[in-house]
């Protein structure tokens, strides 16, 4: 059966019976009708990198669950994805992560890990995904004991949007790492700093700076912070930033994913070029005639 | 210095041997200079190119005994393969190494899981300590009817496993009639004379003569099936690829043979090379295939010399190349050499091997059929898979279909290690019981426990499961799996849980890492079987094995995640873990 | 070419063109973010060819990269058309109802054959005739370019050699081809749009059009000057004959980004009255007589800008500037007020509407559209209309939607001003490096772990020529001034070409040494081309 990419064709998903545009993934058919599903390394602006099986499903005549994010609907699809083998299965994958990382500045995760009452305390001394905090420039920061392997930045710097290729996935199974080559520093590899990396990581494992260092300085506080759509001032090309500020200082620059000139990328000058608008610049602030 | 942020290298220069084996490598480089001011370069050369990162990091292993920074470094800018990426790949496999060896002796590979531990490589490595060598603590070599089994990297690319190195033959078995293994059995030579007077090029001949169309009738009608582990019907899976239209296709082999236990294709390998490049020259006319590529696994470097030699030999006397036995027909094979990764033996890892990248798998769909190596329609098949392609060619679809089972025709291979009399590979009918199969191998030694058929990622089998007749369709209604055709027998002298425990800690070991399910769930199972192999069961623990092993089963992308719990979970059913406390 | 000056095309276009021809641009660095785009087309298997002086970091992404020499563009745009039309590859149909001049066109580039050119720009005659072939072949091209075209004594010419490329193929007016500037600076589109040219009255209305002129005296409220003021390269004439004497700059920094610097300085000094309104205190406000301090455009004020794909966006304050500092609309209003003129708009809001009642083009654009649709791309003449992705899809239309064809011009080949001389045998060209931003006084104001300050780029031959080593201090001088600067040598440099930033005047001067011969049609100076000399210091002397 060839099927153009405009016809719709019938799924049933949850026992509830619908259509949905051919070529659609069963997460598309689902937040088309209203089911939501978890995610981690799913994001829009990327190709679905399939590795954390947060969001699988069940699926009529598949032996195995299959992942909702990169899974295509096919006519007369049965799905469920709301039944106790799914449950079980992301309460595991959760479970898992949990017992490896440092999940305490991913309040989405958390509220999953409750949601499916993942409880890592299940096990006996587990190994987890020990790193040293790197420092290693005034821009961003690494923190791998959050690191999840999304692959969402390895893809971010990659072939998916900057192609500089400063990281990729090294080593293999637990003790796979984004990782420089030979675990070169970041300023010494081919790292351009556009913070694309930073902008897609879903755990705070890389993390802004300035956002580090409130968050260090125990000065973290989002009742104070604000978040404002403007265009950036660099070059030509227009690119919309979100501007997030605490007590009217900026400390971190995004893009919205879903808009057609960026996609949610940046450049260095874009992502950490604002901060000659607040202190230490001097700003002149009265008319000044005195020469 | 200002940055040109494309591809930054670093000023690592390599030394002069490893520049030299780089540049033999890569004869059309992706930046070609047409002059000072016109330079060709950019991404679509540099993919195509990107396949010789493989070959390229074994030539600077063997080079320099390891992979150094300026070697990389120069692998990498002259192939315009990113330097981070390129790390990434070559960090993936276990036979690469990243830092300069003390010595510059041999780096001794010895097996320490189940059957060669059994067969005393705890001895053998002290031994080899105890005079200095260097000794890495590897997985399964796929020497398991000869433990303790070893591979020796040497300097200079030298490496020799055990057939080499030992120069031990192996108890070769063939049922009645003799099928599959019948030239091994015979042949004295390996060469493309003694080869022919076997009857080899008999199939190949008939394939020219009865076409591609019918070549693949004659598949399905045999009802051959995947010797790798999937048991998917081989004539199918050859007319989805003969039916693409597109002008790229290829036929590979998935010689990477890794699953503990199993040694099937390397014998073959060494000792009938010719019968697997016949077999794919079949694939490729008859379906459409110009290329072909072979992965075989880094380790079997007796079986890789020997198939390199018959490659030659048979290019020379226009078995390959353009126009094959004066037709009009081009098939060429080319050989990609594995690096230490169980995983690359899933196929689309491999083909990501092959390609260049980190030997992970994709996700499926697409199948290789529709997207294979290098995003091409692609046969890809088990050694053993294609040998049987001969079988049916030569002597007719009823006669082999008069052996076997009408679900499971023809013959299997078994490779028999461990608690065996006469350890070997061993052809049998299908629908033979485990029984039967063991005594021709002259029996157990001792008293049986148990049996892991199917390799580390097979099903446990006892005593009550000896009269099943091993065949695809009996051993699916028991929850076991022929998988590769490893059988593993284990007496009472041996302890149950440690094995387990093994053969846990080898799939936390060769998990590729991309998805939680398996890069995590490896880890816990291996960890929670250490503590029950210490401390004994409990109803706790018991249910995180459970858990554990459904999210693996349930979730996990491939089929080595989706089995890691396999032989555990099988063993548990079994009651085999009880005995840890005694 | 055809009117109004924007980008034909969106960006998301170059991901689906066959062909890309980047020219004089290093948008990896210069424009990151629209290279995305070029990824995203060479990923989905787009071939680009890249001509540049130097084989750049975005030319490195090309499959071909043509090493032309500085200011040959047109010989080389010229030959490119020869061989189109001689392998009989130009789209006659498209010629023949669309554009005018083509005859007079072939006869005009015949001169420029594959050998002459591959003389005169220094690429083989072979990757030019790959060139023109790819690019008339493609059934969807794109042909982008920055200031590598535009600054040039000749820029308007290059620019129109470029358009004449596109007529003879095709290439315009449909989605996936097209004619692409890219902007260098943030809302230079939206400044010229709003009518900060010298002959142009906001939305591409001419000043000498009186009809135009009365439509904005019936609003504003009182009679415009018909004639056509100085761009700034004139006005700087003006300052040295002595016919202006006060100048308000508002958010430029001339004291340090014109070429030929020094002059331009002096002529500042010479000023009888300068204010300058900035957010900082630069070199250029330090010689003012006021400086009124303004707030940050996209991070402290309400209003728009327009990018390079011509799309309107809103910018929004997400902080307070410091105090006392004022939108630079609040300013420009009040001494519009002192100076007896009406000006009722109290916001940005005020103002962009009435905008809207002056300019067609923008007529359809309500802030809640922009909002809501992430910016509009003119024209966009009524709030239904859905704003206009490409322009000039007319040239497709049976009757040119009521147009006059589109005319070829005919162009000529001149090279530099500065010619090399024995003195100054080395061409200095400049360009933007990805971390930094002109004269650096917004960049700077973050620490960036790839900033290296400012060195002069040699060829590898050069180098052992001149007998320099890498990171050596020399100097570097043109026929208006000198500057020390380190080498910085490089292997896929061309023989003969220097190349450097500009981004850290206080460190090095570099604007001492640019032409500032202009472009008459533009106003815009050679920045690109100047003649200069390498001199060793005192025994090969290291910057700390």
């Amino acid at each position: 059966m060839t099927l153009t990419a405009s016809e719709q064709i019938p799924i049933s998903l949850n026992g509830k019976s619908g259509t949905v545009q051919s070529g659609a993934t069963i997460l598309e058919a689902a937040r088309e009708m209203g089911v939501e599903i978890p995610t981690l390394c799913w994001a829009s602006n990327l190709t679905p990198a399939n590795a954390c099986r947060l969001c699988v499903v069940e699926l009529e005549g598949s032996r195995t669950l299959v992942p909702a994010c990169s899974r295509v609907c096919e006519p007369g699809s049965v799905i469920n994805t709301e039944s106790e083998r799914v449950a079980l299965n992301r309460k595991m994958v959760l479970e898992l992560l949990d017992s490896t990382n440092d999940l305490s500045e991913s309040p989405e995760l958390q509220a999953l890990i409750d949601h499916y009452g993942a409880d890592a305390s299940r096990y006996d001394e587990p190994s987890t995904m020990k790193d040293d905090i790197k420092v290693e420039d005034d821009l961003f920061i690494r923190a791998y004991d959050r690191c999840v392997l999304c692959y969402k930045c390895v893809d971010a710097c990659g072939d998916e949007a900057q192609f500089t290729f400063a990281i990729s996935m090294a080593g293999r199974g637990f003790e796979t790492r984004v990782s420089t080559e030979f675990e070169t520093p970041l300023p010494e590899s081919a790292c351009v700093y556009c913070g694309n990396c930073v902008g897609v990581c879903p755990t705070n494992a890389l993390q802004f700076k300035a956002e580090f260092d409130l968050r260090q300085g125990d000065d973290w506080d989002p009742q104070r912070q604000t978040s404002t759509s403007t265009i950036c001032s660099y070059c030509g090309v227009g690119c919309t930033l979100d501007i997030h500020t605490q007590d009217n200082e900026i400390f971190k620059v995004t893009s919205p994913s879903d808009h057609s000139v960026t996609a949610g990328h940046l450049c260095i000058k874009g992502r950490f070029g604002w901060q000659y608008v607040q202190p230490p610049t001097r700003r002149p602030s009265s008319p000044d005639m005195s020469s | 210095m200002p940055n040109v942020p494309d591809l930054k290298f670093s000023d690592v220069v390599p030394e002069p041997d490893e520049r030299s084996v780089i540049d033999d490598l890569v004869s059309v480089p992706p930046i070609e200079e047409k002059g000072e001011r016109w330079v060709l370069g950019g991404i679509a050369r540099g993919q195509e190119a990107r396949h010789l990162l493989l070959p390229g990091l074994h030539a600077l292993q063997d080079t320099r005994g390891w992979i150094s920074p300026g070697g990389l470094n120069y692998l990498a800018e002259k192939l315009q393969i990113p330097i981070a990426e390129a790390y990434g790949v070559a960090t993936f496999y276990d036979l690469f190494q990243f830092e300069q060896p003390d010595t510059e002796g041999p780096l001794h590979h010895v097996c320490v899981d189940p059957i060669c531990e059994m067969g005393n490589s705890a001895s053998y490595i002290a031994e080899l300590r105890s005079k200095g060598h260097r000794v890495h603590e590897s997985p399964c070599l796929g020497q398991c009817e000869r433990p303790p089994a070893a591979f020796v990297q040497i300097k200079g690319g030298d490496n020799r496993d055990m057939t080499e190195a030992t120069g031990r033959s192996i108890r070769i078995a063939t049922a009645d009639p003799k099928r599959l293994l019948r030239r091994i059995t015979e042949m004295q030579d390996i060469d493309l004379e003694s080869y022919e007077r076997h009857g080899g090029y008999q199939a190949l001949r008939l394939a020219i003569q009865e076409g591609g169309a019918r070549v693949i009738e004659m598949l399905k009608e045999s009802g051959l099936t995947g010797r790798g582990g999937a048991a998917f019907p081989t004539g199918i899976k050859w007319e989805a690829v003969a039916r693409q239209e597109t002008s790229t296709k290829y036929v590979v082999a998935n010689a990477d043979e890794s699953e503990p236990g199993t040694f099937k294709d390397r014998v073959i390998l060494e000792n009938d090379p010719f019968a697997l490049i016949e077999a794919m020259t079949i694939a490729g006319i008859s379906t459409g295939c110009e290329k072909g590529w072979i992965y075989i696994r880094g380790e079997y470097t007796t079986a890789t010399r020997r198939l390199e030699a018959a490659i030659d030999e048979a290019a020379l006397a226009g078995r390959l190349g353009q126009g094959i036995l004066g037709t009009s027909f081009r098939f060429d094979l080319e050989i990609r050499c594995g690096a230490g990764a169980y995983i690359c033996g899933e196929e689309t890892s491999l083909f990501n091997s092959i390609e260049g990248y980190r030997g992970e798998p994709r996700s499926k769909p697409p199948y290789p059929t529709d997207s294979g190596l290098f995003g091409q329609p692609t046969i890809i098949n088990n050694p053993e898979t294609f040998l049987n392609v001969l079988e049916i060619l030569t002597y007719g679809v009823d006669s082999y279909r008069s052996t076997g089972t009408p679900e499971s025709p023809g013959t299997k291979l078994f490779c028999l290690s461990g608690d065996v009399a006469e350890p070997g590979l061993y052809e049998a009918e299908f629908g033979i019981t485990l029984r039967e199969l063991l005594a021709r191998a002259g029996g157990g030694v001792g008293e049986l426990q148990a049996v892991l058929l199917g390799g580390a990622a097979g099903t446990f089998v006892d005593s009550r499961h000896l009269e099943i007749p091993l065949t695809f369709e009996d051993v699916r209604a028991h929850d076991m799996t022929l998988g590769s055709g490893a059988v593993m027998v284990f007496s009472t002298k041996v302890n149950l849980p440690s094995v387990l425990a093994r053969f846990a800690k080898f799939f936390r070991d060769e998990s590729c890492g991309q998805c939680v399910p398996c890069r995590i769930g490896t880890v816990r199972q291996h960890e929670v079987l250490t503590q029950i192999s210490r401390r004994g069961q409990s109803p706790d623990r018991n249910e995180l094995l459970h858990d554990i092993a459904t999210v693996m089963t349930d979730s996990s992308i491939c089929g080595l995640g989706q089995t890691a719990a396999s032989a555990v979970q099988s063993a548990i059913r079994l009651g085999l873990l009880e005995k840890s406390d005694t | 070419m055809f009117g109004a000056g924007g980008g034909t095309s969106s960006y998301r276009e170059v991901e689906e063109a066959e062909f890309i021809l980047l020219w004089g641009s290093n948008a990896r660095e210069a424009h990151p973010i629209y290279f995305h785009h070029v990824l995203k087309g060479i990923k989905a298997g787009a071939k680009m060819h890249a001509v540049d002086p130097r084989r750049t970091a975005s030319a490195k992404f090309a499959d071909s990269w043509l090493g032309i020499d500085v200011g040959s563009d047109i010989a080389l745009a010229n030959a490119v058309a020869r061989e189109i039309i001689a392998a009989n590859l130009h789209n006659q149909q498209f010629i023949e109802h669309s554009t005018t001049g083509f005859d007079a066109f072939r006869e005009h580039v015949e001169k420029y054959t594959l050998d002459y050119a591959a003389e005169v720009t220094g690429v083989p005659a072979d990757a030019i005739r790959g060139l023109a072939r790819a690019y008339a072949e493609a059934t969807t091209a794109q042909i982008l370019w920055t200031l590598g075209i535009t600054e040039h004594h000749n820029g308007v010419d290059n620019v129109l050699s470029l358009c004449n490329l596109a007529l003879l193929t095709g290439h315009v007016g449909r989605w996936g081809s097209g004619l692409v500037p890219l902007r260098g600076q943030n809302n230079v589109q939206g400044g010229g749009d709003m009518g900060a040219l010298p002959n142009k009255l906001p939305g591409f209305q001419d000043v000498i059009d009186k009809a135009a002129r009365d439509k904005f005296s019936a609003i504003y409220g009182l009679d415009l000057n018909p004639t056509p003021g100085l761009h700034l390269t004139q006005m700087f004439e003006a300052m040295a004959q002595g016919m202006i004497k006060a100048l308000y700059v508002i958010g430029e920094n001339p004291a340090d980004s014109e070429a030929d610097v020094s002059h331009t300085r002096r002529l500042l000094e010479e000023l009888d009255f300068l204010v300058v309104q900035d957010i900082f205190l630069t070199r250029t406000a330090e010689l003012a007589d006021v400086v009124l301090p303004a707030t940050v455009g996209w991070a402290e004020s309400e209003g728009t800008v327009t990018s390079s794909e011509r799309r309107v966006q809103r910018v929004r304050p997400a902080v307070e500037g410091p105090a006392g500092a004022r939108h630079d609309h609040l300013i420009i209003g009040d001494l519009a007020k002192r100076l007896g003129a009406p000006w009722p708009a109290e916001t940005a809001e005020e103002l962009w509407n009435e905008l809207r009642s002056l300019s067609p083009m923008h007529t359809g654009m309500t802030y809640k559209r922009l909002e809501e649709l992430d910016g509009l791309q003119w024209p966009c003449p009524d709030t239904n209309h859905p704003g206009t992705p490409f322009l000039h899809g007319w040239l497709w239309e049976d009757d040119l939607g009521g147009n006059p064809r589109a005319p070829f011009s005919l162009t000529d080949y001149e090279g530099p001003k500065e010619q090399l001389t024995q003195e100054f045998p080395i061409r200095l060209t400049t360009g933007r490096a990805l971390d930094s931003y002109n004269t650096g006084v917004q960049s700077r104001g973050f620490n960036s772990p790839i900033r290296s300050g400012e060195q002069l780029q040699i060829s590898e031959v050069d180098a052992a020529s001149l007998r320099l080593s890498q990171g050596e201090l020399v100097r570097v001088s043109s026929p208006r001034g000198s500057v020390e600067m380190e080498i910085d040598i490089k292997r896929e440099q061309a023989r003969g070409l220097a190349f450097t930033t500009f981004h850290f005047p206080e460190l090095v001067d570099l604007n001492l040494l640019t032409n500032d011969e202009w472009d008459p049609k533009s106003g815009t100076a050679e920045f690109k081309a100047a003649s200069i000399k390498i001199e060793k210091l005192t025994n090969g002397a290291q910057r700390a």
